[in-house]
C-alpha cells in the first residue's frame, strides 16, 4: 500500500530539486527511456532510512561530479507502482531492490547499485560507487 | 546486544544479510530482527543446495542483489551459524 503522499514530498523534492525527471506513470517512464542516445540514471527512491537516507544525499553529492549523465529521472517504489514496475522492466535481469540505481548508456544497462550496497553506508560511499561509474560511462563531452 | 532507533531491533535491522545454519539452507534478506530465539528475514531468497554451490547463490546476490522467493521468514537462532551483511561479501 503506497505511503502517505505528504510523507513522501519531501523524500521526492530532494531529488527533483537537483533537477532530476520525476517519472511517475509508465507513460513517463516510457517516454523518459525512449531516448537511448548517450547515458541515462534512473534512481528507485524508496522511503526506508535504512538506505535511502543515505542515498539520495549520495546522489546529490554525485550529480556535482565533473562526469554524469545526461538525464536523470527517478521513480518511487512503493509510491508510483506502476512507474516502478515499468521501470524495472528495463532492467529484468536484476532482481528488484530499493533504493536502487540503473545506469544505461545507449539504452544498455552498464552499472546497477542495488539496495545492499547502500545499505549502512555514508553519502560519500554512495556517491563515490556513482562517480565511479560516471567516470567509466560517462565521457565530459557527454555530461549535461 | 546492541540497539537501533529502530524500535528496540537489532542492530542490523533493515540491511541485507546472509544467514548460513547448521541444514542444508542458506538465507538472504533484509534482516527485521535478530533475538535469542529467531533470526526474522523479508524478502528473503533461498538455497536449499540444489541449485548449485553456494558460494554461487552467495555471489551472484551480492553483485546483483537477491531475488525473493519468500516475504517472511523466521530461523531459529539454533540452527544459525553466521549472519553476515551481504554488503560485506566479495562478489
Amino acid at each position: 500500500m503506497p505511503y502517505d503522499p505528504q510523507l513522501v514530498q519531501p523524500m521526492r523534492q530532494e531529488l527533483t530539486d537537483l533537477g532530476v525527471t520525476e517519472l511517475d506513470t509508465a507513460d513517463a517512464v516510457d517516454s523518459f527511456m525512449g531516448s537511448k542516445e548517450g547515458t541515462t540514471l534512473v534512481i528507485v527512491n524508496s522511503v526506508c532510512g535504512c538506505a535511502a537516507g543515505m542515498a539520495r544525499p549520495g546522489v546529490k553529492l554525485a550529480l556535482r561530479h565533473e562526469n554524469k549523465p545526461v538525464r536523470v529521472g527517478t521513480v518511487f517504489a512503493g509510491q508510483d507502482l506502476d512507474a516502478t514496475a515499468r521501470a524495472r522492466a528495463y532492467f529484468p535481469d536484476v532482481p528488484p531492490s530499493s533504493p536502487s540505481f540503473a545506469l544505461f548508456k545507449d539504452g544498455e544497462l552498464v552499472h546497477f547499485v542495488p539496495r545492499h550496497q547502500i545499505e549502512g553506508q555514508d553519502a560519500q560511499t554512495v556517491a563515490f560507487n556513482l562517480m565511479s561509474a560516471f567516470d567509466q560511462h560517462c565521457a565530459s563531452g557527454q555530461s549535461a | 546486544m546492541e540497539r537501533t532507533f529502530h524500535h528496540g531491533k537489532h542492530e542490523l535491522h533493515g540491511i541485507t544479510v546472509v544467514v548460513e545454519t547448521s541444514g542444508a539452507h542458506t538465507f538472504i534478506g533484509r534482516c527485521d530482527d535478530i533475538t535469542d530465539e529467531r533470526v526474522v528475514l523479508l524478502d528473503v531468497a533461498v538455497h536449499d543446495g540444489a541449485e548449485g554451490p553456494k558460494d554461487d547463490f552467495i555471489a551472484k546476490a551480492a553483485k546483483f542483489g537477491h531475488w525473493a522467493k519468500e516475504k517472511a521468514l523466521a530461523i531459529p537462532r539454533e540452527s544459525v551459524t553466521k549472519v553476515t551483511r551481504l554488503a560485506d561479501v566479495t562478489a
